[in-house]
Order: C-alpha cells, then sequence, then structure tokens
C-alpha cells in the first residue's frame, strides 16, 4: 500500500481528540485488511477505493480543507432525501457524516438514550466527541425530519454547530411533494446564505446533470451484479464504493464508478467472477449500512453466498431514479428534485408498500436466491415493516432471513450460523 | 460403514453413529463444560472405546461449537442438522422445536428439508439458559423445576430479561409465594416465550427436540401454548447429532 501521510497536523488543526482518534486509526487498517484484502480476485479498478479507505481521515478531509481556504463551504448530511443539488449549484460540498463504527457509540450514549440505534449514536458521538475529521470541517450540517430519534438528536447537535432542518412530509400524496419542492427552496436560501452565492437557474441546472451523471455511473456498476453467469465483483466491494460515494467529489466518484462499470462489463465478456459458479445470490435489504459497517457483508461473503445487490440508502436508494432534466426555471427544478426525492422508499413514510414492490422487482432484477432483510438494533421504522415484506417475499416464493444487528462484534457467531444455515437451507 | 455426527451445545455435547443402512447403533452425551475442543476430545475417547474409530469414519460436527472439533471432516450448522435429524426421528413434515442450553430455534420441515427458521434474538428469554438460572437460583434441578412446576398454580413472571426474572424470583421467594407456584410462571414464560417465537410458523404437527423434550409437563405445557399436539421421540435429544451423521460421508 501507499505510504501513509502523517495527517496529525492537519486533524489538531480541526480541534479533534487526537489521543482517542489515534484509537480508531490503530483499528481500522486490521478491520479493513480483514475485510477487504482476504478477498480474491478483486476487480483492478477497487485499488481507488483501497487508497481512499486507507486513509480515510487524510485525502478527503485534506482536500476538504483546501478547498475551504479557497472560500467553498462543506455542507454535512445524514439522508439520502437531503438534495445534493442544490448545495453543489452554490459550489458547496456535500459530505455523508453518518456514523458506522462501534468507536463512537459509547460517546453518543453519552447524550442519547442506550436504546436508539447504532447509528444515531455513532453520529452524534463522532460530533461531541471530536474524532471525527468530516464532522469538524463540516460549516453547516443539514438533517431532515425522518424519524424520530434522528429529529431528536439533531437538537443535543444543533446546540454544537449550525443545523438546517429540511421538513420531510411523511406520505406521498400530491401535496407533500409539493410541500417537498418548497423545502427544497427554502434549502436553497439557506444555502445562498451559507455560501455567499447565489442560487441560479443554470447553476441548479448543472448541478441536477452532474448528479444524474453519478446515478447513472454507480447504476452501470449494479447493472453488471445482476448478470446470472459471472458476478464480476463482490458485495463487499460494491458496498465500499457506495460508502465512499457519500463523501467523495461527486464527477469523480462519476469518473471512478464508469471506470470500475468498463472493467465489469469486460469480465462479463471475459466470464471472469469473483466467485464459484452456483454460489448462492443474496440480496440485502434494510437498515443503511454507513462506512466502516462491513460486518454482514464479510459475513455472507465468507459463509459460501455472494451478495449481488443492496436495498438501501448505501445501496439502491442512493442512486434509483434520475431526476428530470427537462426543466429549466425554478419552480420546475424544484418539482422535479422533489418527485425523484420522494420516490424513495425509506420505512419513515407511511404507508409504504411501494417499497414491498420495488424489494420484490430487485429480486427478481438480480436473480437472487434469497433475502436477508436486516435493520439497525432499535430502529422502530425498519423493524415494524419486517414481517409484512418478509411475508409478501414467501408468498413470492423467494427465501428470506431476518437479521436485527448493531455494529458491535458480540453476536458475529449467532449471525454466521444463521446466514450459514440461510446458505445451506438454500442449496 | 459407519458415520459419526457430533453435536457441541453449549451444555451438552453428543454423538451418533450411524450405520450402512441409516440405523442408530450408537449414541452418548456428556456435558460440554467449559471448553467445546475438550467436550469433542472426550466424545472421541468415548466413540474409539466403543470401537468408532473417529479418526478413521467419516465425521461431521455441529452445533455452537462445531468448528472445535478437529477430527471432523466438515462443519454444518445445527439448523440444518436438527432438521434433517428430525426428519429422520419424526419422518414427516412439520415444525422443529428445539429448545437449547443457549439458544431457542424453530425449524420448519418441507418434504424434509428446511424450508424456513428463526432463532431467538441475542437474549436467553425462552431458552434453556433462563431455565438454568432460575433453577440454579431455588437451587433445584431443572427436572425438579419441572415437576414443582406441575404441582403449582400459575404466578406470573413479568420480566423477559433473565437477569431481571431472576431478581423478580428473588422477591416472589422473599414475599413467601411457594417454589411451586414459582416455578409454574418460570416454565410459563419459557414455553410462552417459545410459543411467540414460533408464531409466524403454520405447521399442524409440531416435534420438540433437544434436552427439554424428555420432560412430560413441559411437553404438554407447549401444546397448551401452541393449541397442536406435540410429540416428541426417544432419541430427540440427539436430533443435532444424527443430522450430522447423514450428512458424514457424502
Ligand atoms: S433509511 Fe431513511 S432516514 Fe435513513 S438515510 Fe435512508 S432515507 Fe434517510
Ligand atoms: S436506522 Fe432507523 S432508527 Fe436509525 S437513523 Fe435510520 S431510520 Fe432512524
Amino acid at each position: 500500500m501507499a505510504e501513509v501521510i502523517d495527517r496529525h497536523e492537519l486533524w489538531a488543526s480541526l480541534d479533534m481528540d487526537l489521543e482517542t482518534h489515534d484509537v480508531l486509526c490503530s483499528v481500522l487498517p486490521t478491520a479493513f485488511g480483514d475485510t477487504f484484502l482476504s478477498q480474491e480476485n478483486r476487480p483492478e479498478g477497487m485499488a481507488f477505493w483501497d487508497m481512499v479507505v486507507a486513509d480515510v481521515h487524510g485525502i478527503r478531509p485534506q482536500e476538504l480543507v483546501d478547498e475551504q481556504a479557497k472560500g467553498r463551504k462543506v455542507f454535512g448530511t445524514f439522508c439520502t432525501y437531503v438534495p445534493d443539488e442544490v448545495a453543489i449549484a452554490c459550489n458547496g460540498i456535500v459530505t455523508g457524516l453518518c456514523g458506522g463504527s462501534q468507536f463512537w457509540v459509547p460517546e453518543g450514549e453519552k447524550y442519547l438514550p442506550a436504546d436508539m440505534c447504532p447509528l444515531i449514536k455513532a453520529s452524534l458521538g463522532a460530533r461531541l466527541g471530536k474524532t471525527c475529521p468530516f464532522f469538524r470541517i463540516a460549516d453547516q450540517i443539514v438533517g431532515e425530519t425522518t424519524c424520530d430519534g434522528k429529529k431528536k438528536m439533531y437538537e443535543i447537535m444543533a446546540k454544537d454547530v449550525p443545523m438546517h432542518i429540511m421538513e420531510l412530509p411523511h406520505q406521498k400524496r400530491d401535496k407533500d411533494v409539493k410541500y417537498f419542492a418548497d423545502e427544497i427552496a427554502l434549502f436553497g436560501k439557506n444555502v445562498e446564505e451559507v455560501t455567499g452565492v447565489t442560487l441560479t437557474e443554470e447553476n441548479l441546472h448543472a448541478a441536477i446533470e452532474l448528479i444524474n451523471g453519478r446515478r447513472k455511473a454507480l447504476a452501470r456498476v449494479y447493472e453488471t451484479r445482476k448478470n446470472t453467469d459471472v458476478i464480476p465483483i463482490s458485495g463487499t466491494d460494491a458496498l465500499l464504493m457506495m460508502q465512499i460515494a457519500f463523501f467523495d467529489d461527486p464527477a469523480r466518484c462519476t469518473e471512478m464508478a464508469n471506470k470500475l462499470a468498463d472493467e465489469l462489463e469486460q469480465r462479463i465478456a471475459d466470464g471472469v467472477s469473483v466467485f464459484p459458479a452456483g454460489t448462492k445470490r443474496i440480496l440485502i435489504t434494510g437498515t443503511p449500512m454507513a462506512i466502516p459497517n462491513w460486518k454482514l457483508h464479510h459475513i455472507v461473503e465468507t459463509s459460501g453466498a455472494a451478495i449481488v445487490c443492496e436495498e438501501n440508502c448505501t445501496g439502491t436508494k442512493f442512486f434509483t431514479n434520475l431526476v428530470d432534466e427537462g426543466p429549466t426555471d425554478f419552480a420546475g427544478m424544484y418539482q422535479a428534485l422533489a418527485e425523484r426525492y420522494m420516490k424513495i422508499n425509506c420505512t419513515c413514510f407511511t404507508p409504504n408498500e411501494a417499497r414491498i414492490d420495488e424489494v420484490i422487482q430487485l429480486a427478481k432484477d438480480y436473480h437472487v436466491d434469497g433475502v436477508i432483510n436486516t435493520n439497525l438494533k432499535f430502529c422502530t421504522t425498519f423493524k415494524t415493516e419486517a414481517p409484512a415484506l418478509e411475508k409478501a417475499l414467501e408468498d413470492a416464493g423467494i427465501p428470506v432471513l431476518d437479521i436485527e444487528t448493531d455494529y458491535t462484534d458480540n453476536d458475529a457467531e449467532q449471525l454466521r450460523t444463521r446466514i450459514g444455515a440461510f446458505v445451506e437451507m438454500l442449496s | 460403514m459407519y458415520r459419526i455426527g457430533i453435536d457441541i451445545g453449549s451444555t451438552a455435547a453428543k454423538a451418533a453413529v450411524l450405520d450402512e443402512n441409516n440405523q442408530l447403533v450408537y449414541t452418548v452425551v456428556m456435558p460440554t463444560g467449559f471448553n467445546g475442543v475438550e467436550a469433542a476430545h472426550r466424545l472421541a475417547d468415548d466413540l474409539d472405546a466403543h470401537g468408532y474409530d473417529t479418526n478413521e469414519l467419516p465425521t461431521v460436527a455441529t452445533g455452537y461449537g462445531r468448528v472445535s472439533v478437529p477430527y471432523a471432516d466438515k462443519t454444518i450448522t445445527e439448523i440444518t442438522c436438527h432438521g434433517m435429524g428430525a426428519d429422520y426421528l419424526f419422518g414427516e413434515d412439520g415444525l422443529v422445536i428445539d429448545v437449547g442450553g443457549q439458544d431457542t430455534k424453530a425449524i420448519l420441515l418441507a418434504d424434509g428439508k428446511v424450508k424456513k427458521f428463526v432463532m431467538n434474538d441475542k437474549c436467553a428469554a425462552g431458552t434453556g439458559k433462563f431455565l438454568e438460572v432460575i433453577a440454579d437460583r431455588m437451587g433445584v434441578t431443572q427436572e425438579e423445576l419441572a415437576d414443582l412446576a406441575s404441582q403449582g398454580e400459575h404466578t406470573p413472571i413479568s420480566s423477559m430479561c433473565t437477569v431481571f426474572a431472576e431478581s423478580e424470583v428473588i422477591s416472589l421467594v422473599g414475599r413467601g409465594e411457594p417454589r411451586e407456584n414459582i416455578a409454574n410462571g418460570v416454565i410459563e414464560s419459557v414455553v410462552g416465550r417459545v410459543a411467540s417465537l414460533t408464531s409466524s410458523m403454520a405447521s399442524d404437527q409440531v416435534f420438540l427436540t433437544g434436552g427439554l423434550c424428555e420432560n412430560d409437563y413441559v411437553v404438554g405445557r407447549l401444546a397448551h401454548h401452541l393449541n397442536r399436539p406435540v410429540k416428541t421421540a426417544p432419541n430427540a435429544r440427539f436430533a443435532g447429532a444424527i443430522g450430522a451423521a447423514l450428512n458424514a460421508g457424502n
């Protein structure tokens, strides 16, 4: 691996807790090595993401700080409903902030009830514990009214950092879409204030095109995972690409994903597969898997199965559906944005039956042998929706396994048994 | 040729030997103790002494300690093995419930194969562990606990969590509640929990395997909660080991 640059100066300039952060830095390489570098026959294109993740608190944070020095502003977000386009239109930079490691959970539990989902606890812990550079760098945090836990967490975080909250309706009637279009316009005002750059119809349209381009590139990679003759990329690698997509410069993300897609398409033509023929194909559905949460993917793919698709916010929900590029006036573009984002079928909506249809369609499109439906512990909405989803899958003749887990390794052996048994059952 | 199945559970380590006609010719059970590897060696000594050479004969390991059996040719999860073992013992499709020392599983069989399964979450409620803790606390064996329960009246134990339930039992004892009634409440709690675990699995036939199946009172209460007859078989506690042996040598 490339020489590691010492980033302590950067981290100190961000007022981080260096001592505690060093502990995190000392465990991440092992976790990464065990999960990724032990895989065989990886696509060469993964070298880019390996490099980024090897220096995950260095490379991209340094870039962000350099851009800030030139006057650009950084927006931190937690949810796939927040439209990147608006911030990017005003020359802003968007970075994902969801915490995916147990490392931050105890710090979050100082302020939040223990029976709250680990993603929320880790996110707050990362900010208040000063152990994540992205949280330190963000000039403005953009929250959203999705689940109750996040809403209340934002109130606590807002005491420490500027926060803009987008109101997300919880139904999908026409008036709700219209409402969200207005919320996007309001977010536009906030972005103008933070960046000092005027939002114009031209720069907004250009941003819509840019982000659509990213969606298309990521979708191309996923398209290759539908192939039934070969599995050109492991689920673990595809997940890493998705996780980094939240942090990376969109143009570079698009370029790298397109390059990877070229390579994967070539692999299909050449019959190159990461897994032996006949390996059982799994669709993962449920709660997001924020970096560095690779737990389920690693267990599944070392238990004799392959993950070929993720129906979650670090998967298809991030790129499915494009924003209509037809409208060029503000009202039309806000409406087009609202329509695209409101098509995401998150469990914070009611009713949410479209998600069930979407999952069944994905199971067919990706030719899966089984579905693993998972939710982070204490996530009420995903957990409550699980039985209906699982019943619909069973009725459609698709075997499904339900897994509730968190970021700790305590249940790794139990999960190995369940997942191993599920794979045996599919054989 | 003989085939060996080893099932290293959290409380009991079991072995089963099948002959070439798939007849069950030998079984042995011993406490797992602290160390799965050591339990596997004790089983090997016993099998070797009875003429079943663990180094020569095809052997499959299952159970939570399946990776600690050095002489096994392969490992298979306990879900698959329990399913196959139950199919062997009962010869018909149905819902197999196994109340183990550490976890409780429910397996739906269709055409002799696992069609669906659930396991209790990472918590001792509804498992043998719960009974073990409470029986220990009351100074009786699990069998005695069941006997006591059969003579008692129902006293609800409301806590799902074993640790809280234990303190609930202590306060019931302190209040002078008869042991029989407490035991009754404890068994009802476990059985009720097992029944709710299996609520999503429709089946007319229910088979109980694992250690608890040898207790008539528990079997009866489970049948009551499930509203269906519950069958057991003489060697039902060896279901996992038998399933493992059925997989050996293929
Ligand atoms: S799961 Fe729902 S709330 Fe969470 S990031 Fe996705 S859309 Fe947002
Ligand atoms: S996983 Fe569930 S509880 Fe956690 S942030 Fe997402 S929607 Fe909220």
